[in-house]
């Protein structure tokens, strides 16, 4: 084998592509179509929670095309992170609307499933082991963080994908993955260079992002030589560039050049890019460097409460100018009414620094209107409705210093007013955990779904 | 040297999480020239990234220049996890104006 080729038809899965540009990629005749479904940038909400960030009807969309079409010219779907966040509820949820339509196409799928969960006491004991690290500014983990936790995950690499892959599949639907994995598992199978396998798939797996103009839905064409690969667009309004490309490399990476992974990290010090079309270009030079020992990254979230909000807008001059004194006074006067002590009480500014925060080089910079969020997390949904309702209501009809509308204080686009948002998550996990080989962890489990 | 708006010389400035404990800033310059020069000046450096941000030192991981696109990368922790309570955003994807707003000695 010479080449391979492989599909990628959107950043996450459900995040669209549209048909053309997936039918020019399979009149390439590629050997895998490849999807990231996940990522654990929407926050540590999806993981904890056992949800998926992306709609079910736009997945079961993106899904129905991809399996109908890889079935049909008998090449494989390889899905990670399947569910958003790649737990076993997510994956199971995967498999669900997988089961549809399988059901409504009369299909008959060799399927190989790769769960990535990793029990709360193989952590437990492997903390207790010193085989647990934290990643650069994550918190240490203790025993009590780890059982809190709702469910662990391993980002796996290509090792459980090629042994899924070691016997004639339809579909391989993974657990967590990492990113490119997905996209490296076949070529690596066949042969072909590890690093360059892995610096493709990291390209691959954002799909047209990495093209100009960029989008994340829609399809590319990555094709793996012996030397290099090659990146090609499958829409004539993009194209790749040497700029877009390279641009690309850096994109959400800690360090511009040096990529850590499941078992090693990719080198790209070395890496070229040429433009071999107007629309592709071609890299070489990217290497794969193993680390001792093997680790994989393992994420955890943990429940710290529940949400309730209240959005509304200040257009009054005179009390935008003392809106710290207003909101300090109104957190004292809500402060031991209930008997509720334990919450959070946040009021977000927009106009201010609602967006960066204690970041925000110019504070004291507002406009004419603000925009306010009264945020409260307390122990339960109860207690943060409570706790809201009352601090609007205190806010509304505060009587500050100079006022001149006594109307009322807040402007409500909305009713309700108010807000109940559930449950909230933190990250607990973000740690490297020692394993004795790339694979065992994580079983192949085989079936046919028809 | 003159004092120059960051933004004049870059076409890229971009904020995005790596992973929800870092935040990492991308600046890509417009010129080969002015890449080389900012380069070998080390116009972008801690002690800036400190100020705009106004982080510790110890809470930047890093400031990598890469050649082949242009660019250099600063990496620094975040002040609030990803999706923690006080987080104002989750992506880390409007944390840029600061760089964009800087001045230099160019």
């Amino acid at each position: 084998m010479d080449e391979i080729r492989i599909l990628s038809p959107t950043a996450i899965l459900g995040y669209g592509f549209p048909r053309e540009s997936f039918l020019r990629g399979m009149k390439a005749s590629p050997h895998v179509i490849a999807v990231d479904a996940g990522s654990s940038d929407p926050g540590p909400f999806y993981l904890g929670h056992g949800k998926s960030f992306v709609d079910r009807n736009a997945v079961k969309r993106d899904l129905e095309i991809m399996i109908t079409q890889g079935k049909k010219h008998g090449i494989p779907v390889i899905i990670g992170t399947a569910g958003g966040s790649g737990a076993k509820v997510h994956v199971d949820w995967c498999m669900e609307i997988i089961r549809e339509i399988v059901r409504a196409h009369r299909l008959r799928l060799r399927t190989a499933l790769v769960y990535s969960d990793v029990e709360k006491k193989t952590v437990i004991q492997n903390l207790q082991k010193k085989k647990i690290r934290p990643l650069p500014f994550a918190p240490s983990l203790t025993p009590k963080i780890v059982r809190n936790t709702t469910r662990v995950v391993a980002q796996i690499g290509v090792d459980p994908l090629i042994k899924a892959l070691s016997k004639p599949v339809d579909l391989v639907v993974a657990g967590r993955c990492y990113d490119p994995a997905v996209f490296a598992a076949l070529p690596v199978k066949e042969g072909f260079d590890l690093g360059l396998a892995l610096h493709l798939g990291k390209i691959l797996e954002c799909a047209a992002i990495a093209a100009s103009p960029g989008s994340g839905r829609d399809c590319v064409l990555g094709i793996l030589k012996k030397n290099s690969f090659i990146l090609q667009t499958l829409s004539p309004n993009r194209r790749f560039t040497v700029n877009s490309v390279a641009a690309h490399t850096l994109y959400e990476k800690s360090h511009p050049f040096i990529l850590p992974g499941p078992g090693g990290h990719l080198d790209l010090s070395q890496c070229r890019f040429r433009q071999k079309t107007p629309n592709s270009v071609e890299v070489s030079g990217s290497q794969f460097v193993p680390d001792t020992p093997c680790t994989v990254k393992i994420e955890g979230a943990v429940c710290v409460g529940y949400r309730t909000i209240s959005i509304c807008g200040i257009r009054d001059r005179i009390m935008i100018r003392q809106l710290d004194d207003i909101f300090a006074a109104v957190r004292e006067a809500v402060k031991n009414n209930f008997g509720v002590r334990d919450y959070r009480l946040n009021f977000r500014v927009y106009g201010r620094d609602g967006v960066m925060g204690p970041l925000e080089p110019a504070p004291q910079e507002i406009g004419h209107e603000a925009g306010v969020i009264i945020d409260v997390v307390a122990a339960t949904q109860e207690e943060a409705n409570t706790i809201c309702g009352f601090t609007r209501s205190t806010a509304l009809h505060y009587g500050y210093p100079g006022r001149i509308a006594t109307a009322g204080n807040l402007a409500f686009p909305f009713s309700p007013s108010d807000t109940p948002m559930g449950a909230v998550y933190e990250f607990s996990i973000y740690h490297l955990m020692d394993i004795a080989g790339p694979s065992n962890l994580f079983p192949v489990k085989s079936m046919i779904l028809n | 040297m003159k004092k120059t708006r960051l933004m004049d010389l870059a076409h890229i400035i971009r904020s995005k999480n790596s992973g929800p404990y870092e935040l990492t800033l991308d600046v890509f310059f417009k010129t080969e020239k002015i890449y080389q020069t900012v380069k070998k000046r080390n116009l972008i450096n801690k002690t800036l990234i400190k100020r705009l941000y106004r982080v510790e030192e110890n809470r930047i991981l890093d400031i990598i220049y890469f050649d082949p696109v242009r660019a250099v990368k600063a990496t620094i922790a975040r002040p609030i996890p990803s999706g923690a309570v006080e987080d104002t955003d989750v992506y880390g994807a409007q944390q840029h104006m600061p760089l964009v707003d800087a001045i230099i000695n160019f």
